[in-house]
C-alpha cells in the first residue's frame, strides 16, 4: 500500500502523456494476443491466492470449524466476539502499538540522525550506510536467533555483562516484565536502517539548491536543517512513519524464534497471536476471524492515512 | 570519520560528537554480529566465560562439521529451489502483465491495475488459513510450488507497479517504429522491453529472491516434510535439537547467513534500490 502510494502520482502523470496507438486494424489482433495471452496468469494467481482467501477468511470466520471436511457449524458472530473476549488479542494489540510507539519515538529520530550524518561524502560513509542497512536484509529468523543468544541468561551477551558486575543476570526473554522490551530492542536493531536508507535517498535527490539559497541568506546550518531540509524531507518522513505501522502490523518471524509470544503471551504481536490460536490449533473459524480484524485494522489504517497525511502526494 | 570537511577547525565539538554517535551505533549493529561468527569458533565452556572476545581457541570443527553435514546442503538447497522458482515465474508473469499494462490501452485497464494494487494493502498473514486450505485442495501441500505460489502471487502487486513504470519510459516512438515495421507486440516485448529493461528486472528479482528466502510463515503453513525445509525452519528445528548447545547453533545461524550476506556484498546497488525502491521515484 505504501509503495501504490508513493508511486501513484508517478503512475497519473504517465497516464496524462500516455499516447493512444493510432494504428487500427489488424494491429488490435496483436494487442489483443497481448492482452489475452499476457495478462491472466496474474490476475490468476493474484485472484486465486490473494483475493479470494480473503474473502473465504471473512466466510470461515463464521464457523466453528476444524479445516477438514464442509464447514457446517454455523456459528454467526461468535468467532469475533471470543477473539474480543480474549486478553491475549488486546496485548497483542498493545504491543503491536508499543511497537509503532518505539519505530516512532525512537527509530525514526535515530534513522534520520544518521541519514543526515551519512548523506554527506567522507571517508567511511557508505562503508557505515551499508553496515547499517545490512540487518534489514538478515532473517527475521536469524536475526530472532542471535537476539535469543545475546539475551541468553547463560550463555548470551548480556548475562556476561551482568556477571562482569557481579550481579545474578537476568533471563529477559523468561520474564513478562522484559520480554516485549527485549523484542523492542531487536526490532529498533532490525529495521532501522531501512528508514535511514530511504531518508538517504530522499536527502540526495533534494533540491541543493534551495539548500544554498538558505546558506546565501544567512541561515546557520541547524537553521538551514530545521526550516529547509527537515521540512523537504516530510513527505519521506510520513513515508517512514507509515512502513512503520504496517511493518509492526505484520511482525512475526522475528517474535517466534526469541519468544514464540510467550511467556503468558505478553510479547505476541497480532500475527503471533493468530499463528498460536489458530493456525498451530488448526481453529480455521477463529484463525479467520482474527485474519479479518488485522485485515480490517490494515485496510482502515491505509486508507485513513492515505487520506489524512499522503493527500496532496 | 571526523575529517568531515570540518578538519580545518582543531577542535570541533559537533564532529566529535558525530564520530562517536557513528561509533557508537556501529557497536550496536556490529557486537551481536561478531559474538554471533566468533561464539560458532569456541567451545561450549568457553563461550560461558567469554562470548564477546576472540577465541581461546579456534574451534574449526563446529564450522566443519555443519559444512560437512548432508543436512545444511540440503536446506541451502531447499531454499534455493523455492526462491528461484518464485523469481522466474514472478519475473516472467509480472513483466507480461506490467507490458500489457503499460503498452496496451484497453477498457478497464486502470481498475484491473488497481485490483492488483490491492495485493499492498495487507499482509500474507491475514488470510493465511484460507490460503493453507486452497493450496491443500490443490494438491500442492508439502511441495515446493506450495510455498512458491503464494510468495510469487504475494510479490506480483509492487513486481507488476515497479516494471510497468520502468516500461512506459521506453520510448513509445520505438514501439510504434517496430510495428510499422511488422514488428509484433510480442516480439517487441521479447526483442525490446526485456533486454532494455534488465537493471529493473534484476531490481524485481532481488527483492523477490531476498523475500522468499528469508520467508518463514509461508512454509511453516505449507510444508511438513523436513526434507523439504527452507533454511529458516530448518535452523529452528536445528536450535530445538541443541536447545542449549549455542556453539553449534551460533556456527549454524552463520553459515545460514553467509549466502546473505554475500550477495549483499555482491548486489548491493540492486538490493538497496530494489528495497527502497518505490518509496522514493514517486
Amino acid at each position: 500500500m505504501a509503495r501504490r502510494i508513493a508511486s501513484s502520482p508517478a503512475i497519473d502523470v504517465a497516464e496524462t502523456s500516455f499516447a493512444p496507438i493510432a494504428v487500427r486494424g489488424p494491429r488490435w489482433d496483436g494487442r489483443f494476443t497481448v492482452l489475452i495471452l499476457f495478462l491472466p496468469p496474474a490476475l490468476l494467481l493474484f485472484t486465486l491466492f490473494v483475493v479470494v482467501p480473503i474473502g473465504e477468511a471473512a466466510w470461515y470466520s463464521a464457523f466453528n470449524w476444524n479445516g477438514f471436511g464442509k464447514p457446517t457449524n454455523w456459528i454467526g458472530l461468535d468467532n469475533y466476539r471470543f477473539v474480543l473476549e480474549t486478553r491475549a488479542f488486546w496485548l497483542a494489540l498493545r504491543n503491536n502499538g508499543l511497537i509503532i510507539a518505539v519505530s516512532l519515538a525512537i527509530q525514526l529520530p535515530l534513522a534520520l540522525t544518521l541519514a543526515l550524518m551519512l548523506a554527506e561524502r567522507f571517508r567511511g560513509a557508505v562503508a557505515l550506510r551499508m553496515l547499517f542497512f545490512m540487518p534489514y536484509i538478515l532473517a527475521e529468523i536469524a536475526t530472532g536467533l542471535i537476539f535469543s543468544f545475546v539475551y541468553d541468561g547463560d550463555y548470551g551477551l548480556v548475562a556476561s555483562v551482568w556477571r562482569t558486575f557481579g550481579a545474578e543476570p537476568p533471563h529477559l526473554l523468561a520474564s513478562t516484565d522484559t520480554a516485549m522490551l527485549a523484542v523492542l530492542i531487536v526490532v529498533v536493531w532490525k529495521y532501522f536502517g531501512f528508514h535511514m536508507m530511504l531518508f538517504i535517498a530522499a536527502l540526495q535527490s533534494l533540491d541543493k539548491s534551495l539548500v544554498e539559497a538558505a546558506r546565501i541568506d544567512g541561515a546557520t546550518r541547524t537553521q538551514t536543517l530545521r526550516h529547509v531540509v527537515v521540512p523537504l524531507l516530510y513527505p519521506t518522513i510520513r513515508l517512514s512513519v507509515f512502513f512503520a505501522i504496517i511493518g509492526s502490523l505484520q511482525l512475526f518471524d522475528l517474535v517466534m524464534p526469541l519468544t514464540r509470544g510467550g511467556p503468558a503471551d505478553s510479547s505476541n504481536t497480532m500475527v503471533s497471536f493468530l499463528y498460536n490460536n489458530g493456525i498451530s490449533r488448526m481453529r480455521v473459524g477463529y484463525g479467520s476471524a482474527i485474519g479479518v480484524i488485522l485485515f480490517m485494522i490494515c485496510l482502515t489504517f491505509a486508507f485513513t492515512y492515505k487520506r489524512w497525511f499522503m493527500r496532496d502526494e | 570519520m571526523s575529517s568531515t570537511g570540518t578538519s580545518r577547525a582543531p577542535f570541533d565539538p559537533a564532529a566529535l560528537f558525530k564520530a562517536l554517535f557513528l561509533a557508537a551505533v556501529a557497536v550496536f549493529v556490529l557486537v551481536p554480529l561478531l559474538a554471533t561468527v566468533l561464539g560458532g569458533f569456541k567451545s561450549l565452556g568457553e563461550l560461558r566465560v567469554n562470548p564477546f572476545g576472540l577465541p581461546q581457541r579456534w574451534e574449526w570443527q563446529n564450522y566443519a562439521d555443519i559444512l560437512l553435514s548432508a543436512r545444511y546442503w540440503q536446506l541451502l538447497r531447499n531454499s534455493l529451489v523455492i526462491s528461484t522458482l518464485a523469481v522466474t515465474l514472478t519475473l516472467i508473469v509480472a513483466s507480461m502483465a506490467a507490458f500489457a499494462f503499460a503498452h496496451v490501452r484497453f477498457y478497464g485497464s486502470s481498475m484491473l491495475l488497481s485490483y492488483l494494487t490491492l495485493g499492498l494493502l495487507f499482509p500474507a498473514a491475514t488470510a493465511v488459513l484460507p490460503l493453507f486450505i486452497k493450496v491443500r485442495d490443490l494438491g500442492l501441500l508439502d511441495t515446493y510450488f506450495g510455498v512458491a505460489l503464494p510468495q510469487v502471487a504475494f510479490s506480483l502487486a509492487m513486481s507488476v507497479l515497479l516494471l510497468r513504470r520502468f516500461f512506459k519510459d521506453i520510448p513509445y516512438e520505438l514501439l510504434e517504429a517496430a510495428l510499422v515495421d511488422g514488428c509484433s507486440y510480442i516480439k517487441f516485448f521479447r526483442y525490446v522491453t526485456l533486454p532494455l529493461s534488465r537493471p529493473i528486472l534484476a531490481t524485481v528479482g532481488t527483492i523477490t529472491f531476498v523475500n522468499s528466502w528469508n520467508a518463514y510463515l509461508l512454509p511453516l503453513v505449507m510444508l511438513n516434510t523436513d526434507a523439504l525445509y527452507p533454511w529458516p525452519l530448518g535452523i529452528m528445528v536445528y536450535q530445538g535439537e541443541y536447545s542449549s548447545e549455542w556453539h553449534l547453533i551460533l556456527a549454524f545461524i552463520t553459515l545460514t547467513i553467509l549466502p546473505t550476506i554475500i550477495l549483499f556484498l555482491l548486489a548491493q546497488k540492486h538490493i538497496v534500490a530494489g528495497l527502497t525502491a518505490g518509496a522514493v521515484k514517486g
